[in-house]
């Protein structure tokens, strides 16, 4: 060694710049946070997708089945003998045809009911055997309000005495308070998860800032800010994330479509009305997303956090 | 006083206790002039480390005032303390390298720190390399360096920057004679440079190779200074065209 030192620099310029980029990168060990991070991220985000894909199609039900629904109402006929039933049904049809509020009614043909009916009764049924009530289904301009129903009702019931009156969406009240359960599930699983992946984040975070105290504590004391020293965590973690994200993200809408593809197959109308649009994809696709910003967030803050313990 | 004779630490009536223990600094009080060589000395468990860590900011006072380039560093925001631990190079006891990196990057490091350029980087760390006589072991990890090694990259690290004051732990505990004296040579080049230099040791033998140095006592956590002139000392023409 020789005695004098090489010409060296001039002073530095010693601002609080930026350290970045890979050379910043190497301040942690390659795979210090690595291990089961991304794969609990993964795991989180894959349910994450499923339960906000989950939550959106049962919104989508429910708003779909009550529009349809809230203007409906139907009318059934219960009279075991054919010839009166048939008679009071076209009574009904005429007299509701004089109401501004109804827009359309149909009645539903005898063949479309024993279709209604087969899962139940079987295929044949013979009308007078089982006596079937007559369905007018009825169709308001707006809503089938109490007071629409109630003066329908007074109407039809002077031509028909047989005959009942029921708001569609009454059926289905019951229904509709399930799927907002359901909802509400959806919501309280996808806030719960996101606790969850945070709380993962911070303890590896944690974990990583202490097996690497010794070299933040010297970064810190060659002059290293603490933005410097949490953007290096934050880096690694956002990557982490990401990959962990990626594949979460492919997992769950592998098993969004499969599960889409299983309740079409149902062919059911009430189901089928619970599709994603593609809004909801944007929402579901957005899951990883707001996971790697989520998590990015939690080591700097976490890191930032135990930093300030320091001078 | 003209700019070069600004003092470059003051330390008055400092005072540190860790935790609710006894004080092992009292009344500590001195002056660091630029350009100045001094030795802290005192027996283990004097307080040299505990003085060294107050300049190196990494502790603070429980009493008293600290002053840094002009700056009472004790009322300082935190955030702003990084830019003063910039100026300074520190030689570690254990010299705490990066046990992850190569001697190469455990050097680069302060420049990185600091923000210079990447393409800036290679040549002055080369140039420390060899002068430290490591060249050839530039991709060598800490832990596959001899002790003598790690503290020659130790040292390259500390001055690579040129710091306004370079403190040194203890440097020459982990080597042999020859070695120390080296170590001293490179330190005093650098004080020539304009670099202020603190060097901690108990090997009393060492105070004799630089005539120029001052010495800093320390006893039982109190600073001997009989005559007044690490307070007070009596002004000294800095090394011109150190820049």
């Amino acid at each position: 060694m020789s005695e004098t030192p090489p010409t060296l620099r001039g002073r530095l310029k010693r601002g609080l710049v930026p350290f970045r980029g890979d050379r910043a990168n190497q301040l942690l060990p390659q795979g210090s946070l690595a291990g089961p991070v991304p794969w609990v991220i993964a795991i989180m985000v894959a349910l994450t997708v499923i339960a906000t894909a989950a939550g959106l199609a049962l919104s989508n039900l429910a708003s779909g089945a009550r529009d349809e629904l809230s203007g409906g109402a139907t009318v059934q006929i219960i009279q075991a003998d054919p010839g009166e039933r048939t008679r009071q049904a076209q009574r009904v049809e005429e007299a509701l045809a004089n109401f501004p509020e109804v827009a359309t009614l149909r009645q539903i043909p005898d063949d479309e009911l024993e279709q209604l009916l087969e899962p139940w009764l079987g295929a044949g049924v013979d009308s007078e055997a089982v006596p079937v009530p007559a369905l007018i289904d009825v169709r308001f301009r707006g809503e089938a309000t109490p007071d629409n129903l109630r003066r329908i009702r007074a109407a039809i019931l002077q031509v028909a005495p047989d005959a009942r009156v029921d708001a569609q969406s009454t059926w289905l009240r019951p229904v509709f308070s399930a799927i907002a359960s359901l909802q509400y599930l959806a919501i309280a699983l996808v806030v719960l998860l996101a606790i969850t992946s945070t709380a993962a984040v911070f303890l590896a975070a944690r974990s990583a800032l202490g097996s690497n105290r010794e070299t933040i504590e010297i970064v810190h004391l060659l002059g290293g800010t603490d933005t410097q020293i949490a953007r290096v965590f934050q880096r690694t973690v956002g990557f982490d994330a990401t990959l962990g994200g990626i594949v979460g993200l492919v997992l769950g809408m592998g098993a969004v479509l499969f599960l889409g593809q299983r309740f079409a197959a149902l062919d059911n109308g009430m189901v089928g009305g619970g599709g994603l649009g593609w809004l909801d994809w944007i929402a579901v696709a957005s899951v990883p997303l707001i996971t790697v910003a989520l998590a990015m967030l939690t080591a700097r803050v976490t890191v930032v956090a135990a930093l300030r313990r320091m001078l | 006083m003209s700019k070069g004779d600004e003092e470059v630490v003051t330390f008055d009536n400092v005072g540190l206790r860790y935790g609710t223990g006894k004080e092992v600094l009292s009344d500590v009080s001195f002056t660091l002039w630029p350009g100045s060589f001094y030795f802290l000395t005192g027996a283990s468990g004097a307080g040299k480390t505990s003085l060294l860590k107050l300049l190196y900011l990494a502790q603070r006072p429980s009493r008293g005032v600290i002053r840094m380039f002009g700056t009472d560093v004790i009322t300082l925001p935190r955030a702003s303390l990084p830019n003063y631990r910039r100026r300074l190079g520190v030689v570690f006891q254990d010299f705490r390298l990066v046990p992850h990196m190569s001697a190469y990057d455990n050097i680069a490091l302060p420049l990185r720190v600091s923000g210079v350029p990447e393409a800036e980087v290679t040549k002055p760390v080369t140039d420390m390399l060899e002068w430290v006589g490591l060249a050839h072991r530039a991709e060598a990890r800490p832990a596959t360096l001899s002790g003598g090694e790690q503290q020659r990259v130790a040292i390259a690290r500390a001055v690579i920057g040129r710091p306004d004051v370079l403190l040194a732990d203890e440097p020459t505990g982990n080597v042999d004679p020859d070695m120390a004296v080296k170590l001293l040579r490179l330190f005093e080049a650098l004080n020539r440079l304009g670099t202020t230099v603190v060097v901690a040791t108990h090997d009393l033998h060492l105070l004799q190779k630089v005539p120029q140095s001052m010495i800093m006592r320390l006893d039982k956590g109190r600073l001997s200074d009989p005559t007044g002139m690490l307070r007070n000392p009596p002004r000294r023409q800095t090394s011109e065209g150190a820049d």
